[in-house]
């Protein structure tokens, strides 16, 4: 376990850093100098070197990358070169929007997802099971930007039960943080949960044909049991699988779904940077994301190999 | 074989609409008709006119042509580039190039279309060429990994060892005999990721990152009806239902085609 462990802590570094070169010099060949953006049509040339220099623009790309990766190393994403403000304290701010509400989508996703799959796998082929794999269809077709607004018309609109938009921020109050993350996060975690449930329903049909699963109701065991001591421990691999998956997704996702709601998240900071060229900004948003996706992934592999064994090898 | 006839209809009643938007259309979408804006569906207009005036089905079918060609156009990119390097990786199992291939994969998945096209629209500006390349980028590893799954089952079987034993290289034996064979899997993988490249487009141009105005298109028909749902609900829920609509069409169409094409599943479900 401590050689796979150790193995794929040398991969994931290895993405890391391959994907901050692809971040960093994608983002180097855009034309036009910041510097020269930020002071305007009218800028002296002194000056305008002066704040290349106070950026850090006039040394080689080269070095340039280094100095990005030492200091986000060290929590430094930079200066924004619109708002003349630290990017990792306004990335932090956004992060306290976006990352709640794709957890809260996450959990929200699982728990729907669970019961429903384990629900259609025991009653394989019934009509409640055929009721399932319908909705679940027509679930992932949905896409979740749409269904939010949808969502926003009927509970926020008409019924009133929410509001239409915006964020009180956490600090007036955790509920009141949380109710204007929910119609969010529903729309979000829907059309995940189809995706689970299917995935859930179809691993636990398969596990339940195995010849383990027959010894266990040949022993006696209630079909009741044998899924829940036998099958559904076995039918968790592919589902763990489609969760970490689904968390970078619900994080892209979390992104559009900002601007549905008018929430200040990092979709709608990322957004602003693209028009205003903030390319730092945009630059410190892509890479935070990359890292939590890789950092996700890597997690899910050991997670796996700590689970199933056989998978060390791989 | 019921499920891929009804998705094959749904979506083909958008894949025609998009053609047909090619030589006629209801009303043209780039003329502005004040007197007539916010029109509920009926009278003259069948799905009502929006907040300029323009014709929704009209915008509708020209939309449908985009989502459909971004979408095709990466299906294309991801099987351009993905197949062949999931057959190289197969006929190399186990080298350098195999496992080159595969950590490139890796890496291409930690960026999900929609930071692809963030970082594009960043360099170039946003446009429907950047949804393409972002969502072809994106399909890459998902057709060479499935090619490549498919692949090295097929290299242990006897008629490739015959294949060899007749002389024919790694290469000749990948196009050959390992391609057709993992065509029906490229199909069914084709027709899924068709699917989420319409959604993905969707999303793209809802935010402003694929086409650009005046061009039509599904995302951002909704991006604009957002402010208007609680006085024009059609203008949101006639883009949101094509979307929907073609989406599962395709994916009833991928699993139609699967049971079909892959009597190995078939068996196990009867």
């Amino acid at each position: 376990m401590l050689r796979y462990a150790f193995r794929r802590l040398i991969s994931f570094a290895l993405a890391l850093v391959v994907a901050s070169l692809v971040v960093f010099f994608s983002l180097e060949v855009v034309p036009g100098d910041p510097a020269a953006y930020m002071m305007g049509l009218n800028a002296r040339p002194e000056a305008v070197e002066a704040l290349r220099a106070e950026l850090g623009l006039d040394r080689a790309p080269a070095q340039r990358y280094v100095a990005w990766i030492g200091g986000m190393l060290q929590g430094d994403f930079g200066t924004s070169y619109t708002y003349r403000a630290p990017v990792a304290g306004m990335i932090a701010d956004r992060l306290w929007v976006s990352l709640p509400l794709a957890l809260y989508a996450l959990a929200l996703s699982t728990l729907i997802a669970f019961p429903v799959g384990i629900w259609a796998a025991a009653r394989r082929g019934s009509a409640a099971d055929m009721a399932v794999i319908g909705t679940t269809q027509l679930g992932i077709a949905v896409p979740n930007f749409w269904f939010a607004m949808i969502l926003v018309a009927v509970f926020a609109i008409n019924l009133g039960w929410f509001s239409a938009g915006g964020f009180p921020g956490w600090e007036n109050g955790f509920w009141g943080g949380l109710k204007a993350l929910t119609l969010p996060a529903i729309a979000l975690a829907l059309p995940q949960a189809s995706i689970l449930a299917r995935v859930m329903r179809s691993a636990l049909i398969d596990t339940l044909g195995e010849d383990f699963v027959r010894t266990a109701r040949a022993k006696g065991l209630s079909p009741g049991q044998a899924l829940r001591r036998h099958a559904l421990r076995n039918a968790l691999i592919p589902v763990l699988t489609i969760i970490g998956l689904q968390f970078s997704f619900l994080l892209a996702g979390a992104i559009i779904i900002e601007n549905v709601f008018y929430l200040p998240g990092l979709g709608r900071l990322v957004f602003q940077a693209i028009q205003q060229r903030d390319l730092i900004v945009v630059e410190g948003v892509v890479m935070l994301l990359v890292f939590a996706v890789i950092t996700v992934t890597f997690l899910v592999d050991l997670a796996y190999a700590a689970v199933d064994p056989r998978l060390r090898r791989g | 074989m019921r499920a891929l006839v009804i998705g094959g209809v749904l979506a083909g009643l958008f894949m025609l609409a998009a053609l047909v938007s090619f030589v006629w259309v209801p009303h043209d979408v780039e003329a502005l008709d004040i007197a007539n804006r916010l029109k509920a569906p009926g009278d003259g207009y069948v799905l009502g006119t929006d907040h300029f005036g323009r014709d929704v089905l009209s915008m509708v079918m020209v939309g449908a042509r985009v989502s459909i060609a971004v979408a095709l156009v990466a299906v294309g990119i991801g099987m351009g580039l993905g197949v062949p390097l999931g057959l190289a990786a197969a006929a190399a199992r186990g080298s350098l190039l195999d496992e080159a291939i595969m950590r490139g994969n890796d890496l291409v998945f930690a960026f999900p279309s929609l930071l692809i096209a963030i970082l594009i629209t960043a360099v170039f500006g946003p446009s429907a060429l950047n949804a393409i390349i972002a969502i072809g980028i994106f399909n890459v590893p998902v057709f060479a990994r499935v090619t490549r799954g498919a692949a090295l089952s097929l290299w242990t079987r006897e008629f490739i060892l015959a294949a060899r034993t007749a002389g024919k290289g790694r290469a000749r034996i990948s196009a050959e005999h390992i391609l057709p064979n993992v065509a029906n899997l490229l199909i069914v993988q084709g027709t899924i990721q068709f699917s989420l490249g319409i959604l993905a487009e969707a999303g793209l141009s809802y935010v402003g990152l694929g086409a650009q105005p005046p061009t039509p298109s599904w995302g951002r028909m909704l991006a604009e009806a957002q402010t208007m749902i609680s006085f024009a609900p059609h203008l949101a829920l006639v883009p949101g239902l094509s979307i929907v609509m073609t989406v599962l069409g395709l994916n009833l169409m991928g699993d139609g085609l699967r049971d079909i094409l892959d009597p190995r599943i078939r068996r196990v479900r009867a």
